[in-house]
């Protein structure tokens, strides 16, 4: 493998401290070295540039079974959007849903090493798996789904965590995830039904556990596994006007509870997409319609146990898709466009809809302002993560729009200065009152450091030190003399060189390999319990309709390059 | 002696069964029984025992008669033919593994080929409604643990889908349909006396080609707005009934097949059929769903999703893909002599194409991938007999409801046989070389 120095950029990296200082970065056999340990390495001039390491997603959907459906029922979304294939690089299509090749090269050009598919439902995880081997370049994981699963909420009834962690573990075994995913607690069980979830206090029809039961139960679990990441939380009544109140309940249910795992993260519950969980008010309505980031935030500043991302809307036509069934149907008859469901037997569900987040509505503006002020109001900038999301509040490309607009109080205002609504945003919501404009130093808190450390893979990502993973990115920006907010933009977007696992990816901002993508999975230690075991082969014969032998997912063909965690019992 | 291999998937029909067991000779290379399975799908297993079948790739000679050639000359062939077509069709690969269609999407973007599957006769119309209206769905076994009533309209699911009422819809025991069938509804519509509409419950006997207006009828029936007497054929008291039971239902679901996918009005049958369902959703849950063919015409649908964007009518002509249904759709593509040579994998078109377009074939380079001797060997001027999926190799296939199920091997392919994916591979590395990448 060649060896690389990337030389004299403005190097930022808070697990060492430097805020753009000069420095040269080393890379040897696939990981960071120091400099002396070089023999004859190719230099990368990064003279007046900003070196990171790779950066680290933590919640996007760009793998999988829904994530396929908006592909193929969006032609419109390919028709001005597409880059034909040159050289190595193969096709690209796709604005709001990138085919699975067109993500591995987004994913390069801003950076990014490592990606979490957030939603993989257990009985589509071949589909998963099929399409992250094909996504190049980025290493990835799948979150399987709990939140609504049979087996899950039986055990919960009677509170018998170590069955549910038993067959968690077995789960994960069996269809190569990640970690504890959890949608819309019992509400899309409830949609089996045409029905809903709507705060934490409401049973799920039939099998009479509550959402907080359900959160408690599958945080206790996690714990009980000693996972590299914590349970995953999208709470109830998402995009509900009023629901920051059950948003503040769900995350109380974290209280009390303690990180038990030897992978460095303190969290026991991410919560995603928080903009989506922070309104008050009663409707959309200019008038009614209020954040409530800032009651959010004084919450979560207050613990040491909870990380959250923020789903930033970026104002886009975009596609949403989520697990949340009930909700992808109240959105279809908001927009009355065109809506997919699919319930998925034992365990879940997936909705999907066109979306316009509308830069001249004032609710559109109104949600941007929200993400916007969840990370602005943010203390320690390592427990709050950027993303859209993606694509449900913004294709995932926008990603550097998104730093921008963090970095920068004059791209804020012009947003709010250049839409219809902007008073109003600026009276319903607190964007109006917050100033404050985040360094490099802190967006790469938020997109390596933050990231990588909750999902327990701070050990490999998110950090230049030697011995961490060779990912290494080069953006065209110079912390000394750019003062341009667009300029910001286009370097997170354009990187100038990305180095992958020691692997020159992006070269003077041409892709020139495919590289050598991982799909990680995580084998917990525990078997299945007696019971557990009975269970789940008394439920394959009876309520499935694909034999127990068949479900399981064989490394071979859909997992070709592995790595596997592999997790030690309590 | 012999051995029982379980949990084996068949690869016929897009139902998809995974339960069969097949008995096996002891060296695994004779297939002995299969139980479980259909006559049909029990058929496509012992198939691959016939004594006459053919295990060398054979060329046409210029007199029409055959000569057996190596799978070398026959990869030669192909890549050649691709290499110097300006316009190739690369079709079919609904009855071959996902992993085989993945290398036919390398060779396609390769070379610039139109891409389209079976679809493209039988449920593409479904995937343009799709495009229009979206659709409420779920899996299989969502019907089988919830659904009280179950519609068939425009299929006979008891000859084409033998195993589906069994395993998914109509009979199974689930979690919250203990009675089985006594808990359930069933309706068929078709206009003819099927085997399946003799067991139902209400058989609509729809006029020939009038779906659409029966459907459109349910949406006035289900607002309880007025109805003219008879509509397609069928009084206007039985709608209101229907429609009611159909709202009263506690989970319903509409099986379609092509009876309205093919017939007059096509995509716009399965839009308003869509926004039955989608009213339906305003009193209670319900779902619908195309009775897909192939086994793995879905899986087709899903690779290409992932890797173009599109799911069938593919053009990859232009160095990145497009997609016009009507313009790169297969038969418009032949009838209208914009390609010069086919490559057919997976698929029939000899026996399910029309007229025009089979002779189109005949009068351009065509090679045929197929274990079996069929109306478009006929017109081919390479056959390629390879190894029987799910029964030979295993592989990738995507049931009806787009649930992903690996198939598996069972015996061993004749000696010296390749697989699909085997034999792309060799016809990808040699256009690599062609072409120098
Ligand atoms: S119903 Fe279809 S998949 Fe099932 S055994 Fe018969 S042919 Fe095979
Ligand atoms: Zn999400």
């Amino acid at each position: 493998m060649a060896e690389y120095i990337v030389k004299n950029g403005f190097v930022v990296d808070p697990t060492l401290g430097v805020n753009c200082e000069k420095m040269d970065i080393a890379i040897k056999d696939g990981k960071i070295v120091e400099t002396t340990e070089l023999k004859s390495p190719k230099t990368i001039d990064a003279s007046g540039m900003i070196v990171m390491a790779g950066a680290v997603d933590v919640h996007s959907h760009s793998a999988g079974p829904k994530v396929n459906v908006g592909r193929n029922f969006r032609p419109e979304d390919k028709l001005n959007y597409y880059k034909a294939k040159s050289g190595v690089k193969r096709m690209e299509a796709g604005f709001s849903v990138p085919t699975a090749l067109s993500s591995g090269y987004i994913f390069a050009r801003m950076g990014y090493g490592f990606v979490m598919e957030a939603a993989m439902p257990p009985l589509y995880a071949r589909h998963t798996h099929e399409e992250m081997r094909d996504t190049p370049i980025v290493d990835e994981a799948a979150l399987p789904v709990f939140g609504n699963n049979w087996f899950v909420m039986e055990y919960l009834k009677n509170h018998e965590i170590e069955n549910v962690a038993s067959y968690i573990a077995w789960l994960l075994r069996v269809t190569k995830g990640y970690g504890v995913k959890c949608v819309n607690p019992g509400g899309t069980e409830a949609w089996g039904w045409g029905m809903n979830c709507v705060t934490p206090d409401d049973p799920v029809p039939y099998f009479d556990v509550t959402p907080k039961e359900i959160i408690k139960g599958l945080i206790e679990a996690n714990e009980y596994l000693r996972l590299p990441h914590s349970m995953h939380l999208h709470s109830n009544s998402l995009g509900e006007p009023g629901n920051y109140q059950i948003t503040i309940d769900s995350l109380k249910c974290a209280e009390g509870f303690k990180a038990n795992s030897d992978f460095g993260r303190d969290q026991v519950l991410h919560h995603t997409h928080l903009q989506f969980h922070s309104y008050g008010g009663e409707s959309y309505g200019s008038k009614e319609f209020e954040s409530k980031s800032k009651e959010v935030m004084d919450y979560v500043n207050g613990t040491d146990n909870i990380t959250f991302d923020i789903g930033q809307v970026t104002l886009d036509e975009t596609t949403t898709m989520t697990a949340d069934g009930p909700f992808e149907y109240h959105l279809s008859h908001m927009n009355n466009l065109k809506w997919v469901n699919k319930d998925v037997e034992l365990e879940t569900a997936a909705g999907v809809v066109p979306f316009i987040y509308n830069p001249n509505s004032f609710i559109g503006v109104a949600q941007w302002a929200i993400g916007q002020e969840l990370a602005l109001l943010t203390k320690d900038m390592t427990k709050c993560h950027i993303t859209t999301d993606a694509p449900n509040a913004g294709p995932v490309h926008r990603y550097p729009r998104v730093i921008k607009w963090l970095m920068s109080l004059k791209a804020r205002n012009q947003i709010l200065d250049d839409c219809k609504y902007g008073d109003s945003v600026r009276s319903q919501c607190y964007i109006g009152e917050i100033d404050r404009e985040l360094s490099f130093y802190e967006i790469a808190q938020m997109t390596r450091v933050g990231t990588s450390k909750c999902l327990g893979l701070s050990h490999m990502f998110g950090s230049l030190k030697p011995g961490m993973e060779g990912d290494v990115s080069v953006y065209a920006y110079n912390p000394e003399t750019d003062d341009d907010p667009e300029k910001i933009e286009h370097a997170f977007g354009n990187a100038k060189y990305f180095i992958k696992s020691g692997e020159l990816i992006i070269n003077d901002g041409e892709i020139i390999s495919n590289g050598h993508k991982r799909t990680f999975w995580v084998k917990p230690g525990m078997e299945l319990t007696a019971q557990v075991n009975r269970d789940v082969t008394e439920r394959f014969k009876k309520y499935y309709t694909v034999t127990q032998n068949n479900y399981e997912v064989k490394e071979h063909h859909y997992v070709p390059n592995p790595y596997v965690i592999e997790v030690n019992a309590a | 002696m012999s051995k029982i291999i379980t949990d084996v998937v068949c690869p016929f029909c897009g139902t998809l069964c995974d339960d069969l067991e097949v008995t096996v000779s002891d060296d695994g290379k004779k297939l002995i029984d299969v139980s479980n399975a259909c006559a049909i799908g029990a058929m496509k297993f012992l198939h691959s025992q016939a004594d006459d079948r053919l295990t060398k790739p054979r060329m046409r000679n210029e007199d029409g008669s055959w000569r057996d050639v190596s799978y070398e000359e026959a990869a030669d062939f192909s890549a050649k033919m691709l290499a110097n077509s300006k316009k190739p069709l690369m079709y079919g690969w609904s009855s071959t593994n996902c992993e085989a269609q993945s290398v036919g999407s390398t060779i396609g973007e390769l070379i610039g080929a139109q891409m389209d599957n079976t679809a493209t006769v039988c449920h593409g119309t479904t995937l343009i409604a799709v495009q229009d209206v979206g659709v409420p769905s779920c899996t299989l076994g969502e019907v089988k643990n919830r659904a009280d009533m179950i519609i068939y309209w425009g299929g006979n699911p008891a000859h084409a889908h033998p195993r589906h009422m069994s395993r998914y819809s109509m009979y199974p025991r689930g979690f919250f349909t203990a009675k089985g069938h006594r808990g359930r509804t069933l309706v068929v519509v078709d206009p003819r006396d099927t085997d399946s509409a003799s067991i139902a419950d209400i058989h609509l006997k729809v006029e020939q080609g009038r779906d659409y207006e029966l459907l459109s009828a349910l949406r006035v029936a289900f607002r309880g707005e007025v109805l003219p007497d008879v509509v397609a054929g069928i009084p206007k008291e039985k709608i209101y009934e229907v429609a009611e039971k159909m709202k009263k239902a506690r989970f319903g679901v509409i099986f379609f097949g092509m009876g309205v996918t093919q017939t007059l009005s096509k995509n716009h049958n399965i839009d308003i059929a869509i926004q039955v369902t989608r009213d339906l959703n305003e009193y209670t849950k319900f779902s619908i769903m195309p009775m897909r063919g192939h086994y793995n015409v879905t899986g087709s649908g899903e690779v290409w999703g992932w890797q173009f964007g599109f799911p069938f009518c593919v053009d990859l002509s232009r160095g990145f893909a497009r997609y016009n249904p009507g313009e790169s759709s297969s038969n418009d593509l032949l009838v209208r002599g914009e390609v010069d040579s086919v490559f057919v994998i997976g698929s029939d078109p000899g026996a399910h194409f029309p007229f025009g377009s089979v002779k189109k074939m005949n009068e351009i380079p065509c090679v045929c991938v197929d274990p079996h001797i069929t109306p478009t060997t006929v017109v081919a001027d390479l056959h390629v007999p390879v190894a029987f999926v799910g029964v030979e190799v295993g592989g990738c296939a995507y049931r009806m409801d787009s649930v992903p199920i690996e198939t598996h091997k069972v015996v061993d392919a004749p000696e010296g046989m390749i697989t699909d994916e085997e034999f792309l591979n060799m016809v990808l590395e040699r256009l690599q070389k062609i072409k120098g990448v």
